[in-house]
């Protein structure tokens, strides 16, 4: 799956670790939080970098307890008309303070790049046949926004404001 | 492209460079999208909401383009536009909807980013006009003209199109999102049937707040909207939306189309445990970075146009003497005329309920028409109603004459409005591919039987609203008396219900017996308008009438020959 960050496609130094198979513990992981939950005694005292994949279903308070755990959490859209991830980026970020990375996992398209931009995921898995130029264009087609955002924290001021400007 | 400035005196919400920028992005955005999914980059799938959310529709037949005009007031410049829009790409007429915008339903997929671009000339677009977002704002459609206005509702509805507008969060809600809203003492926005309904209000000091209905809507399972606060200050209106969708988006159910509505939500959590949620996640939110401040507000309500109005007597001597001369004339301003706040002016309604007409459409020739009225008598200015007919909202007393002898000449001097013969009706099985039964020959049927304006005004008011299936588009659910159409093995069929209320003390409707045939139909509604007239007492409405004598008389009457 290639990465999407900041508009480009990146190397990924994170491996998902589909449960049951053995985690690696010399280099970045993917668990689902179900894992987690299940072994997390297992995860105290590692040095890697540890990050979790919820499904959409599972909210952002469901996973606040821990979220000092977790360098990344991957949050996953089943269908990408299941739009509960927006939400729960939004929470992890703006009510309980997560600074790590937020991933956007699943089906995932690139129309919804900047709105998940905007509501506080930092990259985004895109499918194997991926068209680089349709990412790139999804941050720059649309210049104004009506709202405040993550990436933008100005208060609703003005109602209308150039993107970047 | 070619900016066509509006007239400063329509109360529209004048676009800036900025408002232009995003608009014409967006149109730049859909010819992409519409090239991706040609390539096949995109599914049918992933493309279906993205072409909804710009107002694009796949009927029975055809697409469907669903132009958004933002609580339902139009420049004529706009008017004339989508009059050329009709010609141009579809059959000479549109069809104004009963959530105040436009709809053509002859369109080509590969015409429709040139026929955005033509709208985006006079400011207009066919945003979240579709989808599951949130949907076009509506209002009442004498706002800023009637005499029981508390607030202007318009202001607050333009700050909900901008604020609801590409939302990064509330963009992939469980399903559609209908916020009304209204600010004078009697509700034409029907706010209770809305997913949200807003009644915007005055306190003690004069400051503005708004009380908030929530989980209204009608459809397979009707739900009255719940008050869920009472008072939400002007600078938290934002931010207390905000949590009502935060919340909805989060808990709303996506695993059955028909359970995805906000109603459920409030309906399966109850109205205690929803407005708990609201209220945890509105404490969080409160705060500077949502707070919607006065200069903000100013700012907005600088940018709607208004028309500056004369000095004139209350009385207009003219409009009396054309009313002792001409009884058309005068049944005209007794039904489709409501008062103006202003002195001199009055409010005209002009119906696009013709008996034996389909409710709502209006050819090009007529949008011409009334376009060019507007100009001559209401300051440039037209708005749709929620019924589905035209307002010029501004008109001289003086001139209703002169106005109404020049829609009668163009078939639109109808005196109908609130009448049974003003009667709402969904696209039914003509265009729509989710129909059941064809509601547009009922609709017209019943108006031809009802013609006579001298029987429709002794009848009095009486609505009359007609759906093709159980998604309820024609809101029969609170038509005084409503009409639903069914399938029994193939044959269309018609059920009846009375008691509907769609203003504040909203009411669903009863079912009255077994469904009819589309000829039963017809008599059964002359036999409920018979009963009716038997039993009132003077000036009584339909539903008190209703209320005192009980459904009995009127079923007996309606099914007595069978």
């Amino acid at each position: 799956m290639p990465l999407i960050k900041d508009g480009c496609i990146v190397e990924d130094d994170w491996t998902h670790v589909p449960d049951g198979e053995a985690v690696p513990a010399d280099r970045p992981a993917i668990i689902s939080f179900e894992r987690f939950q299940a072994e997390r005694a297992t995860f105290e005292g590692r040095n890697a970098a540890l990050g979790v994949r919820v499904k959409s279903g599972t909210l952002a308070p469901a996973i606040a307890a821990d979220l000092e755990r977790f360098a990344l959490i991957a949050i996953e859209f089943p269908k990408f008309r299941d739009g509960r991830g927006f939400s729960t980026a939004r929470e992890l970020r703006e009510r309980y303070g997560y600074e790590g990375e937020i991933r956007a996992v699943g089906h995932f398209i690139p129309d919804q790049y900047q709105f998940a931009v905007r509501t506080g995921f930092t990259s985004a898995e895109a499918p194997a046949n991926a068209n680089p130029e349709s990412w790139a264009r999804a941050l720059t087609e649309i210049t104004v926004a009506f709202q405040p955002s993550l990436d933008d924290p100005q208060p609703l001021s003005l109602l209308r404001r150039r993107l970047g400007a | 492209m070619n900016h066509i400035a509006p007239g400063r005196n329509a109360g529209v919400y004048n676009y800036d460079e900025i408002d232009r920028r995003f608009v014409s992005e967006r149109v730049e955005q859909f010819r992409a999208q519409v090239a991706r999914r040609l390539s096949g980059e995109l599914t049918e799938e992933e493309f279906k909401p993205l072409r909804l959310m710009n107002g694009l529709y796949l009927q029975l037949h055809a697409y469907m383009l669903r132009i958004a005009v933002p609580y339902g007031v139009l420049t004529s410049r706009q008017m004339r536009k989508l009059a050329e829009i009709g010609r141009k790409y579809d059959k000479g007429y549109g069809h104004f909807t009963t959530r105040q915008n436009l709809q053509f339903n002859w369109i080509k997929l590969e015409e429709t980013p040139e026929i955005l671009n033509e709208l985006a000339e006079v400011d207009m677009h066919a945003l979240q006009t579709s989808g599951n977002c949130v949907r076009n704002v509506t209002t009442d459609q004498f706002v800023g003209a009637a005499k029981d206005e508390v607030v202007d509702g318009r202001v607050y509805a333009e700050i909900l199109r901008q604020w609801t507008t590409l939302h990064p969060e509330f963009t992939y809600l469980p399903r559609k999102f209908k916020i009304a809203i209204m600010g004078s003492e009697k509700d034409r926005a029907a706010i209770r049937i809305h997913d949200v309904g807003v009644f915007a209000k005055r306190n003690d000091k004069g400051e503005i707040g708004f009380a908030f209905y929530a989980g209204g809507g009608l459809g397979r399972s009707p739900f009255i909207g719940k008050l869920i606060r009472e008072w939400v200050p002007e600078e938290d209106f934002v931010a207390y939306l905000e949590a009502i969708l935060r919340v909805y988006n989060q808990y709303g159910r996506r695993d059955n189309i028909y359970k995805a509505r906000i109603k459920i939500l409030v309906h399966e959590l109850g109205q205690e445990k929803f407005t708990a949620e609201v209220e945890e996640e509105f404490a969080r939110l409160r705060g500077p970075k949502y707070r919607l401040a006065p200069e903000i507000v100013a700012e907005i309500r600088r940018r709607f146009g208004g028309p500056s109005f004369e000095d004139l007597p209350p009385v207009s001597a003219a409009l009396e003497q054309a009313k002792a001369a001409n009884e058309a004339f005068a049944r005209w301003v007794a039904v489709n005329v409501t008062e103006h706040k202003a002195p001199g002016y009055a409010v005209a309604t002009v119906s696009l309920k013709p008996a034996g007409g389909i409710p709502g459409d209006a050819t090009s020739e007529q949008m011409e028409l009334v376009a060019a009225l507007a100009d001559q008598y209401s300051f440039g200015e037209i708005r749709v109603s929620h019924a589905q007919n035209l307002v010029l909202a501004h008109v001289k007393q003086d001139d209703l004459f002169a106005l109404w002898t020049a829609l009668e000449g163009a078939g639109l001097g109808t005196a109908n409005v609130g009448l049974i013969g003003d009667i709402i009706a969904c696209p039914g099985l003509d265009y729509c591919a989710l129909a059941n039964a064809r509601s547009i020959p009922l609709a017209q049927a019943i108006s031809e039987r009802f013609a006579d304006p001298a029987r429709q005004q002794l009848i009095g008011e009486l609505g009359i609203k007609i759906s093709g299936c159980i998604n309820a588009c024609g809101h029969h659910h609170v038509g005084a008396i409503g009409i639903l159409g069914v399938d029994k093995k193939g044959v269309e069929f018609y059920q009846i219900t009375i008691g509907g209320d769609p203003t504040l003390t909203t009411a669903i409707g009863d079912i009255l017996g077994p469904a009819v045939t589309e000829h039963e139909a017809v008599d059964a509604i002359e036999a409920i308008v018979e009963v009716y007239l038997a039993n009132r007492h003077d000036g009584e409405s339909f539903l008190a009438t209703l209320k005192r004598v009980g459904h009995g008389p009127f079923k007996e009457r309606v099914y007595a020959a069978h």
